[in-house]
């Protein structure tokens, strides 16, 4: 590799050729502000449209100042970081951003996690030269079931355009106009709910302002908690014990799955559950499901649809159903584990209790936002009442938790309530990328060949590469295992599917960065992540603790088929654990 | 969103899709896609910016931001007689603020908008060289010198007959 000598601050360093100011200074620990820029190195995204200027450093021998962040090093460059030039430049743009900025930061949603609110801090800006003439924006607000796009705050930063086109190839926001009226939305500005988009909220999760939050409903949540009349049951996503201690500054993948118990029954739930006994369902209904078709192929069945594609997670059902209809009879038709877990409590729990399904309330804590749209779709609902009514992300959790007075980190360590509680390792690692088609294999392996699994861990389908592909031996049978997370790469193998060169017998897709541990209602990463790589850690440490790591070890899952489902696939499944797919194609002239 | 729905016949969408073969259904020719399917049409509604996105695979917001970047594009029919208004310094400082306001009101309609029988509409524009003709005002490729708020009726009703 050819490297670079450079003298940044004073400070001789060399760097390999083509690395940017920006990250060579970090070689020296010096650490230069920046807005727009985002690099998520190992997931290899990356946002530096040199837009935001605030990364400016001085260059000897050039006229203008240079964005570091796109800007590459060259031999005996010498760079000032912190010249009065520069401080006073970085302090202008800073001040233009925030001239037309609103500056309710008191009650702003993401107030105390904005990027723009921390950079002002540390720029130290106390006061906006001409404010008092500046023309403010005034961008109508546009709230979906998932997202709120409050565009007043967008500083074009270009971050969420960059997820939404290069990452998960959803294309549904792009920047649009210019000066003064540029924002980034949708065709036409047509509210997001009419776009393509699939609410999977990774604009969320890297807009570094206001600008993008998540439908808070954590108002709704202490409604029902306080309505007397109601039975108000709690289930909580895989991921979320994987991250929401780090919303109480504790380290990134520290699990908190006892002390969150704990917290949700102060709070108030009379049923704390958990998504990871539907989790356990999904493996016996897709595990099924898998096998059934399988079997047909291999005995030559020229009309099985192969491969099948798993069904959990809602951010790809909406990518499927919007990008690639002509597909939506190839995935599982398994719910998700939200929606069975909402299914079965309002149906086979409410009737063990002797609660009328009217009187129930079902809560989720979901790591992801288009969880909040998935439980209010019509064919989820019996009579037009949901069977989940409310869904909440990690972070509003972490808000009820601290209006609530409770000291998360000082919690003791609670156990989930019997019997929509209880799971098993497979049902756990749900949450990361890979996770659902090993807990599928485990199961499938076992059924299929009628062995006992020697080793549970199938490392071959773990990791962090958007696109993974892994051989499993199912005594004798070649089974192939596709993996993706990250939209984009779904596409890749969605296009393959679709010209029939996919070798696969099973695909596992999951729409976010790392999966569900990476979600857009996740604690914010802040362009860090190996934030993600520790939450993923986290997940399969908490499989490897669990008693049982199997899903039709579960005996509560047993017992719930041996009481009421009969058996995976049966009538009485199919209505209540499964689910169809629509064309929901736009166009235009359709809105 | 585009203030005018149209319904694309076959024969327009061929058209559309021939144009963007001929620039080999490349995403880097977009611009000059659009600049020769607004020259057929006459401007660029939401449906043609459809088909022009789904034509080359790319998503419709990437292909309505560009138009919404560069001004020449439009999304708004032109009237049969487009009425445009030199706001360059020359014609602003000599009263064209007020000539554009008259035009407004006789026409009701704001810049960029069109009437609603096609005939006119109204656009502002920076300086056609004819300063010492100030404020200047344009009908089609017919000019109007030393336009007072008063002459407005008059010029629209030259085209009203």
């Amino acid at each position: 590799m050819k490297m670079v000598n450079i003298t940044l601050d004073g400070n001789h360093i060399e760097v390999p050729a083509g690395t940017t100011i920006y990250e060579s200074a970090k070689q020296v620990h010096i650490d230069i502000p920046a807005l727009c820029y985002m690099d998520l190195k190992d997931l290899n995204i990356r946002n530096r449209p040199g837009g935001c200027r605030i990364c400016v450093v001085e260059v000897e021998g050039r006229r203008n100042l240079a964005p570091s962040c796109s800007t590459a090093v060259e031999e005996g460059m010498v760079v000032k970081t912190n010249s009065v030039r520069v401080i006073n430049a970085r302090r202008t743009v800073m001040e233009l951003i925030l001239s037309d900025h609103p500056k309710d930061c008191l009650t702003c949603a993401k107030s105390g996690q904005c990027d723009l609110q921390q950079m002002a801090i540390r720029l130290g800006i106390r006061d906006i030269p001409g404010q008092e003439y500046a023309e403010m924006s005034t961008y109508r607000l546009d709230t979906s079931p998932s997202i709120i796009r409050e565009l007043d705050k967008c500083i074009m930063c270009r971050r969420c355009e960059t997820m939404c086109n290069d990452f998960q190839t959803v294309g549904a926001l792009h920047a649009i106009n210019r000066g003064f009226y540029a924002v980034v939305a949708p065709a036409f500005e047509m509210n997001l709910e009419h776009s393509p988009c699939t609410y999977c909220g990774q604009c969320v999760a890297v807009c570094p302002t206001g600008a993008l939050t998540e439908v808070d409903h954590t108002g709704k949540v202490i409604a029902a908690l306080n309505d007397p009349a109601k039975t108000v049951v709690v289930q909580t996503a895989p991921a979320v014990r994987a991250a929401l201690g780090e919303e109480f500054g504790m380290k990134p993948g520290t699990l908190v799955t006892g002390k969150m118990v704990t917290a949700l029954r102060h709070l108030g739930f009379n049923y704390v559950f958990d998504t990871d006994f539907a989790a356990d369902l999904t493996i016996m209904e897709e595990g099924t499901e898998f096998l059934g078709r399988l079997t047909r192929f291999l005995d030559g069945d020229t009309e099985v649809q192969m491969p099948i594609l798993t069904s959990c997670c809602p951010g790809w059902v909406n990518f499927f159903e919007h990008h690639f209809p002509e597909l939506k009879d190839i995935p599982s038709t398994a719910r998700s584990p939200q929606q069975m877990f909402g299914s079965v409590a309002k149906s086979y729990f409410a009737e063990k209790i002797g609660v009328e399904r009217k009187d129930m309330v079902v809560v989720s804590i979901m790591p992801c936002l288009a969880k909040k749209y998935e439980c209010q779709r019509e064919e989820f609902m019996v009579d037009g009442v949901p069977d989940v009514d409310i869904s909440i992300s990690t972070r509003e959790l972490a808000h009820l938790i601290k209006q609530a007075n409770l000291d998360l980190v000082e919690m003791t360590d609670g156990d989930f309530d019997l019997p929509l509680g209880e799971s098993t390792g497979a049902g756990v690692i749900f949450g990361t990328t890979g996770g659902v088609i090993e807990a599928a294999t485990r199961t499938a392996y076992e059924i299929y060949t009628g062995k006992t699994l020697e080793k549970i861990d199938f490392e071959q389908l773990r990791g962090m590469d958007g696109l993974r592909s892994a051989t499993v031996d199912f005594g004798g049978q070649e089974i192939r295992i596709g993996i993706a997370h990250g939209l984009g790469n779904a596409r890749k193998l969605l296009e393959e599917i679709k010209s029939g060169k996919s070798q696969y017998h099973a695909i596992e897709i999951m729409a976010c960065p790392g999966g569900c541990i990476g979600g857009g209602g996740q604690p914010l990463h802040h362009g860090d992540a190996s934030i993600l790589q520790a939450r993923a850690k986290a997940i399969y440490e908490e499989d490897r603790n669990k008693k049982i790591r199997k899903s039709h070890e579960n005996p509560f899952i047993q017992q719930l088929y041996a009481d009421y489902l009969g058996e995976p696939f049966s009538e009485k499944a199919h209505a209540l654990l499964h689910t169809h797919y629509f064309d929901r194609r736009k166009r235009v002239f359709q809105i | 969103m585009s203030s005018v729905k149209i319904e694309l016949r076959k024969d327009q969408i061929e058209k559309i899709h021939e144009t963007c073969e001929q620039f080999g259904n490349s995403e880097g020719e977009l611009i000059n896609i659009l600049h020769r399917v607004q020259g057929t049409f006459g401007y660029l509604p939401a449906e043609v910016q459809e088909v022009i996105a789904e034509k080359l695979n790319i998503p419709v917001a990437r292909v309505y931001g560009v138009v919404t970047f560069y001004s020449y594009f439009t999304m708004t029919p032109k009237g049969e007689f487009p009425i445009s208004i030199c706001t360059g310094t020359a014609c602003y400082v000599r009263g064209a603020e007020k000539v554009l306001g008259e035009f407004k009101k006789e026409l009701q309609i704001e810049v960029g908008e069109t009437t609603a029988d096609g005939k006119f509409s109204l656009s502002c524009l920076r300086c056609v060289g004819a300063c010492g003709l100030a404020p200047v005002v344009l009908v089609g490729d017919k000019t109007y010198g030393r336009v007072a708020p008063d002459d407005v009726k008059e010029i629209i009703g030259e085209y009203q007959s």
